[in-house]
């Protein structure tokens, strides 16, 4: 073990609350009924490739891929499809759902068969069949990210076990549990893409976890197992990659910049189980906590489960929640309806109580400066809000890098007013997206004029 | 089990500081030194205490009253204004002096540009620099520390080192607080107990502080009496506001600057503006003019400092206009 190279700049330190890290993970009984909605990934939504009536298998397609990003969308049970249209999601947007009753049964899926094909192009063409997004939250399609982009080559894999966002322990629990398959599907991964060395970074409040990496470890010496010093934002990938090899990624541009690939465990893990009994991404494990949440617990549910459903398994609630949230506290998505279903990126359910979420009204700024000391980005926090707030979004953008900020969070939790920092950031950013269209379409149709 | 939920933007956190207990622990850590003031001037200190917090604190209640503005008092941020003031005032000036004061610290510095987090410059030290124009003699006039029998002293450290009238305390008796001088900066003692506990709970950073006390030392080693390089840096450190203005002026949040560049060059301004005023300006005390000039400066600063984003390109504020 070694330690990491870098301190990540600002950061806070949220209190843990990593109170399911010693439960081992439960497997959640089938659910009456899945709903997937056919956008669980960066990129375009998939086509839903069966109708009302039909019968479905474990692990069979159900949402094809439609444009050169997406990854497709499988069947979590086996049943009956009982309704394929549009549902209300968090962030208002209706996406086109399948909803299948289970039968019970999980027939799997007779085409499935563990992955034989070893070369390169064809392995990474294949984990865009396992239907694989990064787990860790944002649901970008891995596949896509095994290829550098032309231009740029991979010389590091960086495997993110960070997990920096208090409550969810969906990632210690996998490198507890699972270390040797966490390996088997970092060789997998160096295959693909030919990297030789692989950095695993932890941090150090999980000694168990690095202890158990480096135990499965062990004889392979481009492996390396490194704590770091607990500080969130460290798992954001920019943060990471700083704190474990010391590299800077370029504002505005992707990791593969500076040659590194980061993967999160879980993915990882997603890789290995595909290669080796060819089921794809149908269910994973979710941190299900919170104060109102009678047995906080790790469950493996399938992808598609109503949020409800993981609530009643794990005990229900105690009293009326004050926030559901998807993710992490820091930077996961509320929930404004039980009837909302667990997606493949979906790391933790949280039902919160009263006293743990901020219920602070935002009051004025008195320029105290802790966001700008927090800020992992370097950013001006302060200053781009007052900006945004008075219309100026593309003053904040063109001198303050609003477009760098990574919405972490960090500001809007350090801020004593309460301001609601990364809320403005995100409509600022926003707003500098509308303008820059409308100034695209006024050039082309002054364009059309000559 | 349908449930109404509440929805909201992330993150959904906070860490428990507010603003309130902020202002509570600048309260706290002006205590020991308000606590010294009163034990060498008596009762006559406590009296310009009690007159000036709760003039402050009474404006601001009638003020947003009166503006139908929401009420802010209960963010402390007038009893500390108050309070600063009241520190900063000699232990002989009138109650109704002291009181017309805080009113001017909160209506005309403070809550006509905004109220907190909006005034430009410091308001107690704005309270007390429209003091010294009005009343000049009675803003002068100090008492010596009990027990001394002679309630008016002749002069305070300052000007006795300055126009070698009156005594000069030694080095323990600036240390313990036993001279004359306003009522919160005779006790270097109680002032870093202060300190100590702003940096314990981590309301303020040494970044300004060392700034100002290292450009200020330099500048007083500079202009010595006998001529360049000579000065006493340990007397000028330990007399007068300084010590009182390095730990709660420069770094009041509102008036300086955010970036900790940017602090720094507020810091080394006022060090220098400080010592300037001192040995070569009209006034034997330098610190109150020091800090609102370079109160003035910081919306320049901070319009000036653009840190380059992690990963991003250095860019000057300039290139960006022009972006």
């Amino acid at each position: 073990m070694r330690n990491g190279v870098k301190r990540i700049p600002g950061g806070v330190h949220p209190d843990p609350r990593k109170r399911t890290e010693n439960l081992e993970t439960v497997v959640m009984p089938l659910p009456a009924e899945v709903v997937l909605p056919m956008q669980q990934h960066i990129g375009a939504p998939c086509e839903p490739t069966v109708k009302k009536g039909d019968r479905v298998c474990v692990g069979q397609v159900v949402g094809a891929p439609t444009d050169r990003l997406a990854v497709p969308i499988h069947a979590s049970v086996s049943g009956t499809v009982k309704a394929v249209g549009p549902r209300l999601y968090a962030g208002g947007r209706h996406i086109t759902s399948v909803q299948i009753e289970a039968d019970g049964e999980q027939t799997l899926d007779p085409a499935l068969a563990p992955v034989s094909t070893r070369d390169p192009a064809g392995m990474i063409a294949s984990v865009r069949d396992s239907g694989i997004v990064g787990l860790g939250g944002a649901g970008f399609p891995t596949w896509y990210k095994l290829t550098p982009p032309p231009g740029s080559t991979f010389d590091t894999l960086v495997v993110n076990g960070a997990e920096c966002e208090p409550y969810i322990t969906s990632d210690y629990r996998e490198m507890v549990e699972e270390p040797i398959r966490i390996i088997r599907g970092i060789k997998l991964v160096q295959q693909m893409t030919g990297i030789r060395r692989v950095l695993i970074g932890i941090e150090d409040n999980k000694a168990h976890a690095i202890d158990r990496l480096i135990h499965a470890s062990e004889r392979d010496s481009e492996i390396d197992v490194l704590s770091l010093r607990t500080r969130y934002p460290q798992g954001g990938e920019r943060q990471l990659i700083y704190a474990v090899c010391g590299r800077i990624v370029p504002a505005g541009q992707l990791p593969s910049a500076v040659g590194v690939l980061v993967l999160s465990v879980n993915t990882i893990s997603a890789i290995a189980e595909w290669f080796e009994t060819g089921m794809p991404l149908t269910s994973r494990r979710v941190t299900c906590d919170g104060g109102v949440v009678a047995e906080p617990q790790n469950v493996r549910v399938p992808v598609g489960t109503r949020l409800g459903d993981v609530f009643d398994f794990c005990g229900g609630f105690t009293s009326h929640p004050a926030k559901v949230i998807m993710g992490g506290p820091m930077m996961g998505v509320s929930q404004f309806s039980l009837d909302n279903t667990v997606l493949k990126q979906t790391n933790a359910l949280l039902a919160l109580a009263p006293d743990e979420i901020n219920q602070d009204a935002e009051s004025v700024c008195i320029r105290c400066g802790r966001c700008v000391t927090a800020c992992p980005m370097r950013l001006m926090p302060s200053t781009m809000n007052r900006l945004i707030l008075d219309g100026k979004s593309e003053e904040a953008a063109a001198v303050w890098h609003l477009n760098d900020c990574i919405e972490c969070g960090c500001c809007s939790y350090i801020c004593p007013a309460a301001r609601n920092l990364v809320q403005s950031f995100r409509y600022g950013k926003a707003e500098v997206r509308l303008a820059e269209r409308r100034a695209a379409q006024a050039a082309a149709a002054a364009g059309e004029e000559k | 089990m349908e449930l109404f939920l509440t929805a909201g933007s992330s993150p959904h956190i906070k860490a428990p500081d507010t603003t309130q207990t902020i202002m509570r622990d600048v309260l706290i850590a002006l205590l020991p030194t308000s606590v010294a003031g009163i034990i060498f001037f008596g009762l006559r200190a406590l009296m310009v205490i009690a007159v000036s917090v709760i003039a402050a604190v009474v404006t601001e209640f009638v003020y947003t009253r009166l503006m139908k503005l929401p009420m802010t008092i209960m963010d402390l941020s007038a009893a500390v204004t108050g309070l600063l003031l009241a520190l900063s005032l000699s232990p002989l000036v009138p109650w109704w002096m002291a009181a017309i004061g805080a009113v001017f610290a909160i209506v005309v510095a403070k809550m006509i540009f905004g109220g907190l987090g909006q005034n430009f410059v410091n308001p107690a030290l704005a309270a007390r620099a429209m003091m010294l124009a009005s009343w000049p003699s009675q803003m002068a006039t100090f008492m010596n520390p009990r027990p001394a029998t002679d309630l008016v002293a002749s002069a305070t450290p300052l000007p006795a080192f300055r126009y070698g009238a009156g005594e000069v305390p030694t080095l323990f008796e600036s240390l313990i607080g036993r001279s004359s001088g306003s009522i919160g900066e005779v006790s270097v003692i109680a002032l870093l107990i202060g300190l100590a506990w702003l940096l314990y709970r981590r309301i303020i950073t040494l970044d300004t502080p060392l700034a100002y006390l290292v450009s200020f030392a330099f500048f007083a080693w500079l202009w010595g009496q006998d001529g360049l390089f000579t000065g006493n840096v340990l007397f000028h450190v330990l007399n007068g506001g300084f010590l009182m203005a390095a730990i709660f002026m420069v770094s009041d949040y509102t008036t300086t600057p955010m970036t900790r560049l940017g602090r720094i060059i507020f810091g080394a301004g006022a060090g220098f503006l400080t010592m300037a005023i001192r040995a070569v300006g009209g006034y034997p005390e330098g610190v109150t003019y020091a800090i609102l000039i370079m109160n003035c400066c910081v919306p320049l600063i901070d319009r000036a400092i653009v840190p380059p984003a992690f990963g991003g390109p250095k860019r000057r504020r300039k290139e960006a206009d022009h972006a």
